[in-house]
């Protein structure tokens, strides 16, 4: 079966209508949607809605740090440019799409792949996987051969060798990777609507849980009618210009 | 798992007889009993089969999980073919194509070899070698026993266990604290821990040059992490002082694939290439009058300078091929016209200025007769070879590229097209850049050169046209263009 994986779409929808054509494309069988639909982005109504109707349809999806956000109250430790975000966003969603957030689960599993938007150790301390270290954490934790998360926007590979050995790899191009049995996998798709490693094209993998073959892909979207509508809804320019620099 | 014996089946593979036992794998002839076709139903097959038991080295597993990865991303002629793998689950295997015949150890008691048998060695496995880092893949266990040959004489290129692909993860970078390949032919840099650099495959293609070519190995066979660090300050005995019918043009290359600093190796494979098959034009430094050792004073200094040596890692296969391309400049000596010279010139400045790396091929194509004698020299008795040479030379001057940088080359041959696609195979070159004559009705009906290399050639190719040529044509509202051609642009590239 081909899994699309789509994390942190963060209410892009040019970046999220381009990745699902993208799947459809290849002929993906099955969704998964790795938390943080919402924030930032000035679509998170359409966003919610499209992942309610890929869930209805057998789609996963798992809760992020910024869907639980908008259906609570404002957090203090949240930066002053988010509280803005979340606010605004909490005032575009109706009564449903807000209970489909705050009832979203924190992890779901899948004979033995995991989805979870940050660390699987404890996902709802929402730690950065950013290195070797957090990764095995995350990868100890769980029995899962292979987990998929988001939270972190720029693509990764962890994985761990059965003596123990961990190594990282950052994914370039879209060559297919066969994740081998014999050791576990932590893999970061990327961010669909708020990439952020310096090319703004939107993130998504493809993987098959019959050849055990991920594929990391770049897909070219409209980032610049999505940056205006940012703009256009009063939300901070800086969201919308980092969407131009993939920063 | 049980005992692997000659009957059993594996996934649709029969096991007949043991081929090969080695440190970390068998090897099995199986043939295919699930009715699949692979291509050719004819190929014999060999399954290889990790040995893993209680105290076996990971090195054999993890060696094994990244062959299995590799291998299945690899095509063309110098690599096996590869057929199915098993996985660690159930019997881990590879089935791939069985290669007959020896690999090129058996050669090696031989050495020293002769010397245009060395040439043919090194010119095939440079090849072979830039055909795998095209694929984005470094061998990194570059060895006699990893060799083998096509019927056909091309070399094919086995054993993948320490290879890196540049779009993979690296399974052993993390996993190993000592240097990973085999003691006589690993790399300076690979010494060091970097596996990132396709230079370290012509550091073994140069220790293999010089064992063939003197009968010795240069760096000896060290078992140690001293012994192996001692290639970053001891320069071995130069060939000539061992063997003297080792042409200077010859020590030169061998002593370049050795350098420590990959920077001073030939940039790709496709260039070494391009030196072995073209002696003449190969530019003799130092090295090649080179008679003994380097002197204690400067191997001291170079000692005190390897201590606490390390590379930067910033490589890749696919970086350092496209930072070096061989670059192909068409030339039809007889121009017509001044303006289309400098045209090409002004195509080749710009491709040399983004890609500094690039060399430079003046290529031109003398016809000769498809059916009897040729005359060698003109009316005025000049050799017309050499008058060819001179020729473009003359064309080049204005460029001023330093010697290194490029190279001269008349083809005899009948068709001229067909002669520069040929060379462009043979000497893995990258893009061609020809100018085009503009366009007469009677180059229409006959079609051009210029077409015939862009709908034919494997590579890139800039056709370049000086400006208004193709206004002079008569028929262009009845006559579509030929295939290739940019109609009225200067220049037009395909890719």
């Amino acid at each position: 079966m081909l899994i699309a994986i789509l994390t942190d779409i963060h209410a892009n929808r040019e970046a999220m209508t381009a990745c699902l054509a993208h799947a459809r494309e290849r002929n993906a069988q099955r969704y998964a949607f790795l938390g943080d639909l919402v924030g930032y982005g000035a679509d998170p109504a359409w966003v919610v809605d499209t992942v309610m109707d890929y869930v209805a349809r057998g789609a996963f999806a798992v809760q992020g740090n910024h869907d639980i956000a908008v259906t609570q109250a404002a957090s203090k430790h949240m930066n002053p440019q988010a509280r803005e975000v979340v606010e605004w966003t909490r005032a575009q969603l109706n009564e449903e799409q807000l209970q489909f957030l705050d009832k979203l689960p924190l992890t779901q599993e899948h004979n033995n792949l995991l989805f979870v938007h940050a660390t699987a150790a404890e996902p709802k301390s929402w730690e950065y996987i950013t290195g070797t270290l957090e990764a095995v954490k995350s990868m100890h934790a769980t029995r899962a051969r292979i987990t998929f998360c988001g939270h972190v926007h720029e693509p990764a590979l962890y994985n761990l060798s059965p003596t123990g050995k961990v190594s990282s790899f950052v994914p370039t191009g879209d060559s297919s990777i066969p994740l081998g049995t014999q050791r576990r996998w932590l893999v970061l798709p990327g961010s669909v609507g708020q990439p952020r490693d310096g090319n703004p094209a939107a993130c998504y993998a493809l993987f098959d849980d019959v050849t055990h073959e991920l594929v990391y892909f770049r897909v070219p979207y409209d980032y610049e009618s999505a940056a205006a509508k940012i703009r256009a809804a009063g939300l901070p320019q800086s969201i919308g210009n980092r969407l131009e620099h993939g920063r | 798992m049980s005992r692997l014996a000659p009957g059993m089946v594996i996934d649709g593979f029969r096991v007949e007889e043991k081929l090969h036992k080695g440190g970390m794998a068998t090897l099995w002839h199986v043939t295919r009993v699930d009715g699949k076709q692979d291509g050719d139903s004819e190929r014999r097959l060999l399954m290889k089969i990790p040995i893993l038991g209680d105290n076996s080295d990971p090195a054999a597993i993890v060696g094994f999980e990244v062959e299995q990865m590799i291998m299945p991303k690899l095509t063309g002629i110098h690599v096996p073919h590869f057929v199915a793998s098993g996985d660690f689950t159930g019997q881990p295997y590879i089935v791939m194509e069985e290669i007959a015949g020896k690999s090129l150890r058996s050669r090696f008691d031989e050495a020293p070899l002769p010397i245009e048998e060395v040439v043919s060695i090194g010119i095939r496995v440079a090849t072979a070698l830039h055909d795998l880092h095209r694929q984005n893949v470094i061998h990194l266990d570059l060895k006699p026993s990893n060799i083998m040959f096509r019927e056909t004489g091309e070399a094919i290129l086995i054993d993948y266990g320490l290879a890196r692909h540049d779009k993979l993860p690296d399974l052993l970078a993390e996993e190993f604290r000592l240097p990973m390949g085999t003691g006589p032919y690993i790399s300076p840099e690979q010494v060091l821990h970097i596996r990132n650099d396709p230079r370290s495959d012509l550091f073994a293609l140069g220790v293999l040059m010089y064992h063939l070519a003197t009968g010795e190995r240069p760096y000896g066979f060290p078992t140690s992490v001293p012994g192996l660090r001692r290639r970053l300050y001891r320069d071995p005995v130069p060939p000539r002082a061992l063997n003297a019918d080792i042409p200077a043009w010859l020590q030169e290359l061998i002593l370049r694939c050795l350098e420590v600093n990959p920077a001073k190796r030939h940039d790709t494979a496709a260039q070494l290439v391009l030196d072995l098959q073209n002696p003449d034009q190969v530019k003799l430094t130092k090295r090649a009058e080179k008679r003994v050792r380097d002197g204690m004073f400067k191997v001291a200094r170079r000692w005190f300078r390897s201590i606490g040596m390390e590379y930067v890692p910033q490589q890749s296969a696919a970086t350092q091929l496209t930072r070096a391309p061989i670059i192909v400049v068409a030339i039809d000596l007889n121009f017509g016209s001044e303006a289309l010279a400098e045209s090409l010139r002004v195509a080749a400045r710009r491709v040399l200025q983004t890609e500094p790396g690039a060399r430079l091929a003046c290529v031109t194509v003398r016809k000769t007769n498809r059916i009897g004698m040729d005359d060698l020299v003109d009316r005025e008795g000049r050799n017309i070879h050499v008058k060819h040479l001179v020729g473009l030379k003359h064309w080049a001057r204005p460029l001023n590229i330093s010697a290194e940088k490029i190279t001269y080359h008349v083809l005899e041959a009948p068709d001229p097209a067909t002669a520069i696609i040929d060379y462009a195979k043979v000497n893995a070159v990258d893009h061609i850049v020809i100018g085009s004559r503009g366009s007469s009705a009677f180059r229409r009906y006959l079609g051009s050169v210029s077409s015939e290399v862009v709908a034919l050639a494997e590579c890139t190719v800039t056709v370049v046209k000086t400006p208004g040529s193709s206004s002079q044509a008569g028929l262009q509202a009845v006559m579509p263009p030929p295939p290739g051609e940019t109609e009225g642009a200067q220049a037009g590239t395909m890719h």
